[in-house]
């Protein structure tokens, strides 16, 4: 199992390199001068565009500036953005942010997605299973965006329940956003949890349970769900490593400074250094996150040995 | 030998019988309409006896094992009338909670196919070690103790280092042995053994037949075996109750009605069997397949394969009756059958 673990880590520093080259290839390819346009409609002189543009490289080819920019990196080095300050700064200020957000969302698909597909999978085709339905088909078709307005709209605005946006209240400013962010990956834990568990109540170890004459919580809740729960946990992990690697719409909606945000911005202002570093990063959350699952399979699952 | 000659109703000497089935029905309500599974059974199983209930599938058979288990899934299946008694008391009758206590401590049951009977993600100590917590409340390490003791007792060997293990780690015929020590680990006065090796190779068929046996002689447990097997039924049945759908046709000693069977369709299965000195000749089937139990034909359900009918037996349903002490037959010709022999 270890020797599995340091092989897919070795694994990941090449997956890491390509993803980081593509990132700055495509930055490298947007239209428009950064420099330029840092100046607004006052250019800045010549003189100072150049120095930026040397102390940022952007006069040397693609692969020198890649090259130059790995290298800091193997030193610790991540960079900084157009105003001098450290990406590494821009990250660990950020982040905490988005672990809060991400986490915040995960706990309602655990809670809520879990508590309704259980319920929904146990009381097969009952009024709740079919109201389960319906409202999942109902989240999954609403866009994010709509789904974010319209819970400003009603808990923000009108409920006065939670804030409307920004995070001046604790951790109730995270409810609604997280809420939202969580919604459409609640109603396919929800789906799969119920499809999963329906599918499991019909295997003949529930017969033997029941033949043993444990109660029904027992074989559901031990047999059944056990065997059940295998695929809905290895999809929240991945989901986790989703969630983590940026929430740009929601974090837009509800203006929250987290590296979804810090990410978008980096765009328009065209600022490599602060783009590629971010977004490498989304690329080892989400690297960890899958292997992370994969071990968690195994831990589950008896039948699924790594060697 | 003097239980097996018992008629089915009456009670053995010293009391009542372990278990009646009387007038059991149970149907399936589907889409398609109502699957008429079992149909009036009736039998009963003494201590110490194996009763097989032999019969090909779809014949209801295991819908009736598992209606005495209580595992019927309820919907679809519902029973609709009889009364199942376990030593005097209507199992159907009882309370959710009572009727569990029961299930697996006195009646308890061995699948046909243990790969899928047995919980994948338990370690298969912990699952024999779960008859012990739940309707005793041991310790966990107690019952993964009394799990060791029980897998030597079926010989899977090497029990100590293998009761961490789990089913897909297991041959069949060892995962079957798991299934038995499991079933037997409460000493049940009844066992349902459902197709118990159907799943296996013929020589680990033999093994756990003699496993079964061998716990049987030990314990005086009942044992039902539930089976389409006629070789392993004329070697460990005491009596024998022959299925066709969903009723009981032929009900005797085993050697008796293998001998001479008072029911075409006995006699059509007997006929069936593949000998040695028939070798090079055709075997003989029953002719057409079993009937479809959600349109059952009118009169005897066998008479459009049978090749004794007469124009009488689409008619009337013949009852199942004595035909000499010890013997019934649902024919309305099983006198003319029985001495045809």
């Amino acid at each position: 199992m270890a020797r599995y673990i340091a092989r897919r880590l070795l694994l990941a520093i090449p997956v890491l390199l390509g993803a980081s080259f593509l990132i700055f290839a495509m930055v490298f390819a947007l239209p428009g001068d950064p420099i330029r346009a840092l100046g607004g409609d006052r250019p800045l002189p010549v003189s100072v565009q150049n120095e930026l543009r040397e102390q940022y490289n952007l006069d040397d080819p693609l692969p020198v500036q890649y090259a130059k920019y790995v290298g800091a990196l193997a030193q610790g080095d991540f960079g900084q953005d157009f105003s001098g300050r450290p990406v590494s700064e821009i990250i660990s200020e950020r982040f905490p942010v988005t672990l809060k957000l991400a986490t915040v969302a995960i706990l309602f698909e655990i809670v809520f997605g879990l508590l309704a597909g259980i319920l929904a999978g146990i009381r097969r085709k009952s009024f709740f299973d079919s109201l389960v339905l319906v409202s999942t088909t109902l989240i999954v078709s609403i866009p994010v965006f709509v789904l974010g307005f319209l819970g400003q709209y009603v808990f923000g605005l009108r409920l006065g329940l939670f804030p409307i946006a920004g995070l001046n209240d604790g951790l109730r400013s995270y409810l609604l956003p997280g809420f939202v962010l969580a919604a459409l990956s609640l109603a396919y834990v929800a789906r799969l949890t119920r499809t999963s568990l329906v599918e499991n109540l019909r295997n003949d170890y529930v017969r033997t349970a029941k033949a043993k004459g444990l109660t029904p919580a027992s074989v559901v809740g031990k047999h059944t769900l056990r065997n059940s729960l295998i695929p809905v946990v290895t999809y929240l992990g991945a989901d986790f490593g989703l969630l983590l690697s940026g929430a740009i719409v929601t974090e837009g909606i509800f203006n929250i400074p987290g590296l979804g945000r810090a990410v978008f911005d980096a765009v328009r202002s065209q600022e490599g250094a602060v783009v590629v570093g971010i977004v490498t990063l989304f690329v080892f959350i989400y690297i960890f996150f899958n292997l992370l699952v994969d071990v968690l399979y195994a831990a589950l699952d008896p039948r699924i040995r790594y060697e | 030998m003097t239980s097996v000659l018992t008629s089915p109703t009456g009670a053995a000497a010293g009391g009542a019988p372990l278990l009646e089935v009387d007038d059991l029905y149970v149907e399936f309500r589907t889409d398609y309409g109502v699957v008429h599974a079992v149909n009036g059974i009736s039998y009963t199983l003494n201590a110490g006896e194996t009763l097989a209930i032999l019969g090909e599938s779809g014949c209801g058979k295991s819908v009736s094992a598992q209606t005495i288990m209580g595992i019927l899934d309820t919907p679809p299946g519902f029973v609709t009338g009889g009364e199942i008694r376990y030593k005097g008391r209507d199992l159907l009758k009882m309370g959710a909670k009572e009727q569990r206590d029961i299930r697996g401590e006195e009646i308890s049951i061995v699948f046909q196919d243990a790969l899928s009977s047995l919980n994948p993600v338990f370690s298969v100590g912990a699952q024999i070690g779960e008859m012990f917590r739940r309707h005793r409340g041991t310790s966990r390490g107690e019952a993964k103790k009394l799990a060791i003791e029980l897998m030597d007792r079926v010989r899977i060997p090497a029990a100590k280092d293998r009761v961490g293990d789990y089913p897909h780690q297991f041959s069949g015929g060892m995962r079957q042995r798991v299934m038995i020590a499991m079933a037997i680990a409460l000493d049940p006065a009844i066992l349902i053994a459902d197709e118990p090796t159907t799943a296996l190779d013929v020589t680990v068929q033999a093994q756990i037949m003699d496993l079964l046996q061998e716990l049987q002689d030990e314990t005086g447990m009942g044992l039902i075996l539930i089976t389409h097997d006629l070789g392993v039924v004329g070697e460990i049945a005491d009596r024998v109750a022959v299925m066709y759908a969903g009723r009981i046709v032929e009900t005797g000693a085993t050697d008796a009605v293998f001998s001479a069977p008072a029911m075409p369709y006995t006699e059509g299965l007997m006929a069936s069997i593949a000998r040695v000195d028939q070798k090079g000749q055709r075997l003989n089937p029953i002719v057409g397949s079993p009937p479809n139990l959600a349109d059952l034909p009118t009169g005897c359900p066998f008479h459009p394969r049978c090749p004794r009918a007469t124009d009488y037996c689409p008619t009337a349903l013949p009852p199942l009756l004595e035909v000499v002490p010890g013997r019934r037959s649902a024919c309305h010709y099983a006198e003319e059958v029985l001495n045809d022999h």
